[in-house]
C-alpha cells in the first residue's frame, strides 16, 4: 500500500525469498554451525594420531585444513552474502513486514549482528592461523582450543536466530508483547533449537564426507580412516537428529492451530505434512546406511555414492523450511499483518472505503466501466502479488482453473461469490480486503487474464502512479497547517 | 511550505508504519553513522585493494616486484571484504529503521539492479579466492590470471553506482513518480561526482594503509621482495594516497556545486568546506610525505595524513546526514501527521464496521430456509450449485446421500474425507456454529 510494489511475474516474489534464504540457511547449519566442529574434531584427531616426536599426522591435517578451505570459501563468499541478501530481498518483497519486525527486534538483530561479527573473525583467524599454528604442539591445541571456541559462537548465532524465526510464527503475541523474550519463551523454540543443531552436525558430517571422497585417493589409508571416522560422526548424532525431527514435527501443528484464526489445519498443510514425514524417515535411514557404510567398508565410499545423501539430506532441511514458512499463513506477523502486507486492524476501514482510496500507489481511484479492468489490476498488485502471479509461478489463472477446470472459461460470478469467503474454506489465505467494486473489478481482471495472458510488471519496471489522493498537494491541504503550529 | 507547484501532484505521501522508533532517534541516527563509517572503510580497502592489485600485477609483468607487491594485496583484499560484508548489516538494519519508507521505495524502484547486488558481489568474491589461490600455478597463463582480477574489479566497480542511486534516490520522493528502473535513477544529479569522489576514496584510504601495513614490524619485507625496500613501499602507498587525495578533492567540488537545493542549507555548507578544508590538509601532508627525501620525515607524516582522513571521513558522513534529514525533513512531517490521520480514521472504521449480518443475502421470500441459503451462499457457493458439478458435486447429490442423516452432514462439513477420486479434497468448516450448520443443513436438505 505505501510503497512501490516490486513484482516479479514468472517467478514469483517469495520463491526470490525462498531461494536466497534456503541457500543460506544450508550453508549457514551445514557449512559453519555443522561443519567446524566436525574440522576441530578431525584436527584433534590429526593431533592423537600423531607419534610422540611429532606434532600432528600432517598429510592428515593438510586434508583437514583443505576442507576448511572449502568451508571457509563459501561461508564468507555465497554464505555471507546469501545473509544479507535476505535482507535485500525481503526489503524488496515484503517492505512493511520486515520494517515492522525491525522496529521491533533491532536490539534482537543488533547482537545477532555482534555474534555475526564476531564469527566472521573468528572464522578467519581459525583457517588464516591454521598453518602458522603448526610450528609447535602447544600452538596447535591452542588453535584447537580456539575452533572449539569458533563452534560454539556459531552455536550461538543459530540459538539468537531461531528465536527471532520462532516469534513470527507464534500466534497472537506480536499484539500484546512484542518483545524478543517471547520467542525463547514461545512454543516452538526448543522444538525447532532441538531440530536444527543435531541436523547441522549432520550435514556437516556428511558434506565434510563428500569432500573427503574428493580430496584423497581412492582407497588409500588416510581416506579410509578419514571416512571411517566421519561416519562415526553422523551415526552418532543421528539419533539424536530424528529425536529432534519428531518432536519438531509433533509441536509444529500446536503452533499451526493456534495461529490460523479457524483452527484447522489446511489440505495443503496436511500435504506438506506427510511429505515430511517421508523425508524424516528417508533421511534418517540414509544417514544410517551411509554411516555404517562408511564405518564397515570405507574403502567402497566414493564421491558418486555420497553425494546422493548429502543433497538429500540437504533437501530435508529445505522442505522443513518450507513447511515452517507456511505455518505462518495466512499471517506474515501473526495476528497482526496479513501475507499480503495489510494489517488486520485496517480491514474494517478497507471494507467500509475500499483499498484504492487508501493506496498510495494505484493509477485507479474511482471505479468506472471504462476503467473496471485496470482497477482490477491495481487490486491485484496491491491484495495478491506477494504470493501470486499473473502466468507464472502459483499464477492465479492456475489456481482458479485448478478449482473450476483447465481450460475452461472461468466464470465471474463463482468467483465473485467464492473470493470473498476463501479464507473460511482455505484458512492459508487471507480475507480479501477491497470492497464489492474491487471484488468485481478484480474477478474482471483475472477473467480477461485468462484470455490475454498479459504479464504484470512491478514497479521496478514500470514505475508508480501517485494516487491523487496521496500526493503531496492533498497532505499539505490536510495537514500543512498542523504541521506548522506544531513546529512553534 | 516550501513546496514546488508543480511537483506536488506528483509527489506521493505515503503512511510510515505505525510503530515506534525502537530507540531514541539521535542514538539511531549515530549507529547508523557510526557502523555506516567503519563499513565503508572496509569497502574502501576492498575495492581499493582490488584495483591497486590489478595495476601491480599488470606492472608486474615487467617487475617481478611488482607482482609480489599485487599478491600481498590480494591477500588483504579477501579479509577486507569479509570485514566489509559483516560491517555492512548494522547501517543497512539502521538506515531500514530511520528511513523505512524512503529507503525501501528507492530499493523497490531500482528493484532489479538492487537484488543483483548479491550475485555480482558473490561472483567478485568467489574470483578475488580465485585469483589469490591460483597466483602460482596459473603463473605461465599471467594474462588470463590478470582477467580474473580485472573482472573482480569490473564489478566492484559497478556495485558502488547502484547503492549511491539508492541513497540518492530515497532523498527525493518527488522523482519516484519518473522512475522506470534502475538506470533512470542512476542518472539524476550528484550521482555521478558522488561515485567519482566515493572511487578516489578508495584509493586514499588504501594508499595509507599500505603504508601502515608495510611499516609493521612483524612483516618482513627483506624476504618477501628482491629489490622494494620498506621504504619504497611506503612511498608507493603515499603515492596512491595522493592521488585518491586530488580525486576526492576535484569530484569533491563537483559534489558541493551538483548538490540538489533541496537539502542544502548554512550548516551543511559549513561541514562540508571543513571537510573539504581536512582534505586539502590531508593531500598536504601526504605531498610531504611523498617528497621527503628519507624514511624517518616521510614516517612524521603518517599520523597527520591518517588522522585528517578519518577527520574528514566522520565530517562528510556527519554533512551526508544533515543534507539527508534537511532534505526529508517537510516530507517526514507530513508523513507522520498523514500515519496519525490515518490510525485514527482505522480506528473509527474498526469501532463500527460494517456488519456481518449486512454482508449475509437474506432473501425474505425464502422463509425459514432464508438464513440458511445466505450461509450457503456465502460459504459454499463457489464449491457448490444446485444441479451441476461446479467445484465439487451439485447439492441434488448431497441431499440424495444425507437425506435422513443430517448430523452426517454436518460431521462432513466440519472435517470432510476424501470420498471422490476425480474431485479435488473439500476443506474443513469447523469455524461454523451449530446454529450455523443447522441451518445450512436445513437448506441444503430442502432442495429437491
Amino acid at each position: 500500500m505505501d510503497f512501490p510494489m516490486f513484482h516479479l511475474d514468472w517467478l514469483n516474489d517469495r520463491f526470490l525469498i525462498a531461494a536466497v534464504a534456503i541457500i543460506h540457511v544450508m550453508i549457514n547449519h551445514g557449512l559453519a554451525v555443522g561443519f567446524i566442529p566436525y574440522i576441530t574434531w578431525l584436527e584433534f584427531k590429526g593431533v592423537q594420531r600423531a607419534g610422540r616426536e611429532q606434532i600432528a599426522d600432517w598429510e592428515w591435517d593438510r586434508l583437514i585444513h583443505n576442507k576448511m578451505k572449502v568451508g571457509f570459501i563459501i561461508t564468507t563468499t555465497i554464505g555471507a552474502m546469501t545473509g544479507v541478501g535476505i535482507w535485500f530481498t525481503v526489503a524488496l518483497v515484503s517492505p512493511s513486514s520486515i520494517g515492522s519486525l525491525i522496529r521491533v527486534f533491532y536490539w534482537a538483530w543488533f547482537t545477532e549482528w555482534i555474534v555475526f561479527v564476531t564469527e566472521v573473525v573468528l572464522i578467519s583467524i581459525y583457517y588464516l592461523s591454521w598453518e602458522s599454528a603448526n610450528k609447535s604442539l602447544r600452538s596447535k591445541l591452542k588453535h584447537i582450543r580456539f575452533g572449539a571456541f569458533l563452534s560454539i559462537a556459531s552455536w550461538i548465532t543459530m540459538v539468537i536466530i531461531v528465536s527471532i524465526l520462532s516469534f513470527m510464527m507464534d500466534p497472537g503475541n506480536w499484539n500484546t508483547h512484542k518483545s524478543l523474550f517471547n520467542g525463547f519463551t514461545n512454543p516452538i523454540y526448543i522444538p525447532q533449537l532441538f531440530f536444527r543443531t543435531p541436523v547441522a552436525m549432520l550435514m556437516g558430517g556428511v558434506f565434510g564426507m563428500l569432500l573427503t571422497t574428493l580430496f584423497t585417493k581412492k582407497r588409500s589409508t588416510l581416506r579410509i580412516q578419514v571416512v571411517r571416522l566421519g561416519g562415526k560422526w553422523i551415526l552418532s548424532w543421528t539419533p539424536i537428529a530424528l529425536a529432534g525431527a519428531l518432536y519438531y514435527w509433533n509441536a509444529m501443528p500446536e503452533a499451526m492451530k493456534a495461529n490460523m484464526s479457524t483452527a484447522v489445519g489446511s489440505m495443503d498443510f496436511a500435504e506438506y505434512y506427510d511429505i515430511l514425514k517421508y523425508f524424516i524417515v528417508g533421511a534418517t535411514i540414509l544417514s544410517v546406511l551411509l554411516a555404517i557404510w562408511a564405518i564397515w567398508k570405507p574403502q567402497k565410499v566414493n564421491v558418486t555414492l555420497v553425494i546422493v545423501p548429502c543433497l538429500l539430506i540437504f533437501g530435508f532441511l529445505g522442505i522443513f523450511e518450507r513447511v515452517r514458512e507456511f505455518v505462518r499463513k495466512p499471517y506474515v506477523i501473526g495476528g497482526y499483518m496479513y501475507s499480503n502486507l495489510l494489517r488486520e486492524e485496517d480491514y474494517a476501514l478497507y471494507k467500509k472505503d475500499g483499498i484504492l482510496k487508501h493506496a498510495t500507489y494505484t493509477s485507479v481511484q474511482e471505479i468506472t466501466p471504462e476503467n473496471k479492468i485496470e482497477a482490477g489490476k491495481n487490486v491485484f498488485m496491491l491484495t495478491c502479488s506477494r504470493c501470486h502471479t499473473s502466468n507464472g509461478i502459483n499464477s492465479i489463472v492456475d489456481v482458479f482453473e485448478k478449482m473450476y477446470g483447465r481450460g475452461k472459461p472461468l466464470d465471474e460470478e463463482s468467483m465473485s461469490a467464492y473470493i470473498p469467503n476463501m479464507h473460511q474454506g482455505r484458512t492459508f489465505m487471507p480475507p480479501f480486503p477491497g470492497n464489492k467494486k474491487e471484488l468485481e473489478a478484480i474477478v474482471a481482471y483475472i477473467k480477461q487474464l485468462q484470455g490475454t495472458r498479459e504479464s504484470l510488471q512491478g514497479a521496478q519496471v514500470e514505475g508508480i502512479k501517485v494516487n491523487p489522493l496521496q500526493n503531496m498537494e492533498q497532505a499539505v491541504k490536510a495537514y500543512g497547517d498542523s504541521v506548522l503550529v506544531s513546529k512553534k | 511550505m516550501q513546496v514546488n507547484l508543480l511537483q506536488v501532484s506528483t509527489t506521493p505521501v505515503p503512511r510510515d508504519l505505525p510503530l515506534d522508533l525502537p530507540l531514541p532517534e539521535w542514538l539511531l541516527v549515530t549507529l547508523l553513522i557510526g557502523s555506516f563509517l567503519l563499513h565503508i572503510i572496509f569497502v574502501k580497502l576492498m575495492v581499493g585493494g582490488s584495483i591497486i592489485t590489478l595495476w601491480a600485477e599488470i606492472k608486474g609483468l615487467k617487475n617481478r616486484d611488482y607482482d609480489l607487491f599485487a599478491y600481498e594485496i590480494a591477500k588483504t583484499v579477501t579479509v577486507n571484504k569479509s570485514m566489509a560484508v559483516v560491517l555492512g548489516v548494522a547501517p543497512l538494519l539502521s538506515i531500514n529503521t530511520l528511513y523505512t519508507i524512503y529507503f525501501y521505495s528507492a530499493n523497490a524502484l531500482t528493484g532489479l539492479a538492487w537484488f543483483m547486488i548479491i550475485p555480482l558481489v558473490t561472483v567478485a568474491f568467489l574470483l578475488t579466492y580465485l585469483h589469490k589461490y591460483t597466483w602460482r600455478a596459473m603463473a605461465s597463463y599471467k594474462y588470463l590470471h590478470i582477467s580474473i582480477i580485472a573482472l573482480a574489479v569490473m564489478i566492484f566497480l559497478i556495485v558502488p553506482t547502484i547503492f549511491l542511486t539508492n541513497v540518492n534516490l530515497m532523498l527525493f520522493p518527488e522523482r519516484w513518480g519518473y522512475i522506470k528502473g534502475f538506470l533512470s535513477a542512476l542518472t539524476l544529479p550528484n550521482v555521478l561526482p558522488r561515485y567519482l569522489e566515493f572511487i578516489g576514496a578508495c584509493l586514499t584510504v588504501t594508499g595509507i594503509f599500505i603504508v601502515w601495513y608495510n611499516g609493521r614490524k612483524s612483516y618482513q619485507v627483506h624476504l618477501l621482495y628482491e629489490t622494494f625496500s620498506r621504504d619504497r613501499l611506503k612511498r608507493l602507498g603515499y603515492y596512491i594516497t595522493t592521488v585518491g587525495l586530488g580525486l576526492q578533492v576535484i569530484f569533491g567540488l563537483i559534489v558541493m556545486i551538483s548538490l540538489p537545493a533541496k537539502g542544502i542549507n548554512f550548516e551543511v555548507i559549513e561541514l562540508m568546506v571543513v571537510g573539504g578544508i581536512m582534505l586539502l590538509v590531508a593531500m598536504w601532508f601526504s605531498w610531504k610525505a611523498l617528497s621527503a627525501d628519507n624514511e624517518l620525515k616521510r614516517d612524521r607524516q603518517f599520523w597527520k595524513v591518517l588522522i585528517s582522513i578519518l577527520f574528514f571521513i566522520l565530517v562528510y558522513g556527519g554533512s551526508r546526514q544533515l543534507y539527508r534529514e534537511q532534505a526529508l525533513h517537510q516530507h517526514r512531517e507530513l508523513m507522520a501527521a498523514k500515519t496519525k490521520a490515518f490510525e485514527q480514521m482505522s480506528k473509527k472504521a474498526r469501532e463500527s464496521p460494517v456488519s456481518d449480518a449486512e454482508n449475509l443475502d437474506i432473501d425474505p421470500a425464502l422463509g425459514n430456509l432464508a438464513k440458511g441459503s445466505a450461509l450457503f451462499k456465502q460459504n459454499c457457493s463457489s464449491c457448490h450449485k444446485e444441479k451441476q458439478r461446479l467445484v465439487g458435486p451439485p447439492i441434488q447429490e448431497m441431499t440424495t446421500i444425507y437425506r435422513d442423516n443430517e448430523k452426517g452432514l454436518k460431521d462432513w462439513i466440519k472435517a470432510p474425507g476424501k470420498k471422490r477420486v476425480d474431485y479435488p479434497q473439500m476443506p474443513g468448516f469447523p469455524q461454523l456454529s451449530e446454529v450455523e450448520l443447522t441451518e445450512i443443513t436445513k437448506y441444503v436438505l430442502s432442495i429437491k
